[in-house]
């Protein structure tokens, strides 16, 4: 992601990730590996219930962790483009983010 | 074949499916198309695979110096490979597929569910700010959520 930053920010797009690591964890995440986009914490999923993206069980110690999901949101709020992977090996790419971000006005 | 000769298709055969394994998480993953699909961990095993078979018939041979341990040895590290692949194979092939259906997720068209979270400084941050708050002066057009399982 933080590689396709400035394609996204071309597109007009805000990169926000969401899981349950705290916002320590997140902000060494972010200086380790040198990312700039948003990073929300979600520590007891609540967030991630409500999108039903509840991986129930799947994180340390039988943590209930976010599965993989991508959603493009536009300006009013209205999802415009979703990725639900089937495989939590792939991922969406960058230009099928960057082809529905097109199309937002 | 000559007597005591080093089995090295047996040997070379287990580096390559430790090799074809370990490269799929160091390097490999890190690329999409690799990633997606690892065909070039597959072809590794592949090989290596080959070679096992190479290395048991040797392994096995009446004309070994020491024919009992010979077909021990023989027999744990092609074991040991060939568990090593199906192991492989199995977690990314079917492991990662294990995903809750999800069928409530918002879908497209669908107003997105408004949240309030924590940044990676302590600060409060709700969908709509993340909306209408201009990054570098220009607000945004669209925002891109990514949901991931975090670093553990």
């Amino acid at each position: 992601m933080e590689k396709s930053r400035d394609s996204l920010k071309a597109a007009g797009v805000r990169p926000v990730a969401i899981s349950i690591d705290s916002p320590e964890e997140s902000r060494n995440l972010a200086q380790d590996q040198g990312y700039t986009f948003t990073i929300l914490s979600d520590p007891n999923a609540e967030v991630i219930r409500r999108y039903d993206l509840v991986h129930a069980g799947a994180g340390e110690s039988g943590k209930d962790i976010a599965r993989p999901a991508e959603f493009l949101i536009d300006s009013t709020g209205t999802v415009r483009w979703v990725n639900l992977t089937e495989n939590y090996m792939v991922r969406a790419r960058p230009d099928q983010v960057l082809d529905a971000a097109k199309s937002i006005k | 074949m000559k007597v005591g000769r080093f089995n090295w298709p047996l040997w070379v055969g287990l580096l390559l499916t430790l090799a074809g394994g370990f490269s799929f998480l160091l390097v490999f993953v890190w690329i999409p198309a690799t990633r997606d699909f690892p065909w070039a961990n597959l072809l590794i095993f592949l090989v290596a695979a080959v070679l096992l078979f190479v290395g048991i018939r040797r392994g096995f041979a009446s004309d070994r110096r020491r024919p009992t341990l010979s077909k021990i040895v023989t027999s744990l590290v092609a074991l040991f490979s060939f568990a090593f692949i199906a192991l492989f194979i199995f977690s990314v092939f079917v492991f990662s597929r294990w995903l809750p259906p999800s069928t409530g997720a918002p879908h497209v068209g669908q107003k997105a569910p408004e949240f309030t979270l924590k940044d990676t400084t302590g600060r409060d941050v709700t969908l709509t700010q993340l909306l209408s708050e201009p990054v570098d002066g220009t607000p945004p057009k669209s925002v891109l959520l990514v949901f991931y399982r975090g670093y553990w």
